[in-house]
């Protein structure tokens, strides 16, 4: 019993490690792959090409001035960019990261928890983030700031709602919330064909939904093109105009966190996990297919945060009533028809 | 240390309410509402209904109350904006309160705490929906007209002029 409590706290602090590393280095890759889309160098000062960046750019965050404006609500000021950030890393919570480890007989599991409800989890989790927005928006008592929170706030809810839909089909398929349930599934043959092992991916069964889900993912995660919450070219910074020093730094790295965990979530939803195609071929060693397959698992993440960013650097921003019509208008119709189709396609199917 | 857990569950979810209503402030007393519905989703957990509390957060924490914050941020209702309340209505609002504390107050003594409910996985999602959809589905089907029929009247409401379109 207690040698379980110790690994799941091993597991929960390595999985915080890697959650703020990961977000720490995608922010020298945001500005890495920036640079090699604008045909510029980037950072290189710090370090062999760069790579101290994100710590001197942490360094210069804790030691600039702190500045709480005067008519701020003090309280709430200071618990926005702290509750964004908590909610951003709770999520990898339920995040399978890999097949349990066998250590001598005991099976070591690369999840934090499997709770039988994970997707929904994830989903109460991301409806919360939002309060740390709204609430510093509104705390920093400054018009562009609560500008940012509302729209912060109504492109959530917009888009959630069709996030909801579309993952709903993906269930339909699956039968089990679990995650971990999720991506075993994901390991099968494709379409039945013997040779394809492995490869029994969401996302050959759910192209339409897996579109839905990554626009939507772009939407929740405040990126370009629809970073509207930030605009600053018309709001000048967004919610976090007010923040300075690292409180500014919590928001800004926070959605970095967001961005590596709805990789995480779009990688073992769509693209089967940490499952690798043919790995079963190769007879390799339990343990060592284990680690395989944790690498494969975060090469997909990776991918889908230089995806994000490919994105960013590619797309002009939308307008609001455009991002709005978007939400409504296209993407809840889209999922619905979706879940109409995958209805059709199991009864066809069975 | 189920005990200790429902005790302090209970503890926030009367503190943030008192909160609710004592609160000068708007912004104050929709987040310690939010704080309520969490703790609620807490007893939830304890009652062994993982998804009912999920769906409360995601419902009435997420969604529902994200708008109410987002109205009272629109209009920017402060302090000092808000209308105090003429005696009568304060009578009748605490007199309407009161009645219905006595009414849940006397049904509830009636009741007996009904065992079985903690254990077994009657609140997963499996059962919840064999049980919707078997022996309760035709008023689940009638409460979603009614959501629907809702949703319409409210976008008919919210319409300035019905010849517009």
């Amino acid at each position: 019993m207690e040698i379980m409590w110790i690994e799941k706290i091993l597991l929960v602090v390595i999985v915080f490690a890697i959650s703020l590393g990961t977000a720490a280095y995608s922010t020298l890759a945001e500005r890495k792959v920036s640079a090699f889309l604008q045909d510029r160098i980037g950072p290189n000062r710090a370090g062999i090409f760069g790579i101290l960046q994100p710590i001197a750019d942490g360094v210069k965050l804790f030691f600039k001035e702190e500045i709480i404006p005067a008519n701020a609500d003090r309280f709430l000021f200071v618990l926005g960019p702290s509750l964004f950030m908590i909610t951003a890393l709770m999520t990898s919570a339920v995040i399978p990261w890999g097949k349990p480890l066998d250590l001598g007989g005991r099976m070591f599991d690369l999840q934090v928890t499997d709770i039988n409800i994970g997707v929904l989890y994830v989903f109460a989790v991301v409806s919360i983030g939002v309060y740390g927005i709204m609430i510093g928006g509104w705390a920093s008592n400054n018009k562009y700031s609560l500008m940012g929170a509302l729209r912060a706030s109504s492109q959530m809810i917009s888009y959630e709602l069709a996030m909801g839909l579309s993952i709903i089909a993906l269930i339909m398929m699956s039968g089990s919330m679990s995650l971990k349930e999720i991506v075993a599934q994901q390991s099968g043959e494709l379409y039945g064909i013997s040779f394809l092992k492995g490869m029994n991916w969401n996302i050959f069964y759910q192209p339409l939904g897996f579109l839905i889900f990554i626009v939507c993912a772009f939407a929740e995660c405040n990126r370009t093109p629809f970073d509207l919450p930030e605009c600053e070219a018309e709001l000048v910074g967004g919610y976090h105009t007010e923040y300075s020093s690292m409180k500014l730094g919590l928001y800004l790295f926070a959605e970095y966190v967001n961005m590596f965990v709805s990789s995480a979530m779009m990688a073992s939803l769509y693209f089967g996990g940490y499952n690798v195609p043919f790995l079963e071929m190769l007879n390799l060693p339990y343990n060592v297919e284990v680690f395989v397959g944790v690498l494969a698992f975060f090469t997909k993440i990776i991918f889908f945060i230089f995806f994000f960013m490919w994105i960013r650097w590619t797309i002009p921003r939308f307008r609001y009533d455009q991002l709005m019509k978007l939400g409504w208008k296209v993407l809840i119709p889209l999922a619905i028809l979706n879940i109409l189709l995958t209805g059709f396609g199991m009864i066809l199917t069975k | 240390m189920e005990q200790i857990i429902f005790i302090i569950l209970s503890l926030a979810a009367i503190i943030s309410a008192l909160v609710v209503i004592f609160s000068n402030n708007p912004v104050y007393s929709v987040l310690s509402l939010v704080i309520t519905f969490f703790s609620i989703a807490g007893h939830f957990v304890l009652l062994n209904a993982q998804f009912l509390a999920i769906v409360n957060v995601i419902v009435y924490a997420g969604a529902i109350m994200v708008l109410f914050l987002f109205v009272i941020m629109l209009l920017n209702l402060n302090k000092s904006s808000e209308p105090s309340a003429p005696l009568i209505m304060k009578v009748a609002s605490s007199v309407a309160g009161g009645l219905l504390f006595i009414t849940l107050l006397g049904a509830l003594r009636q009741s007996e705490a009904s065992a079985g409910l903690s254990g077994g996985n009657i609140g997963s999602v499996e059962s919840l929906g064999r049980t919707l959809f078997t022996n309760f589905l035709f008023p689940f089907e009638v409460s979603s007209v009614l959501f629907l029929s809702a949703m319409i009247g409210a976008v008919m409401l919210g319409k300035k002029n019905l010849k517009d379109s």
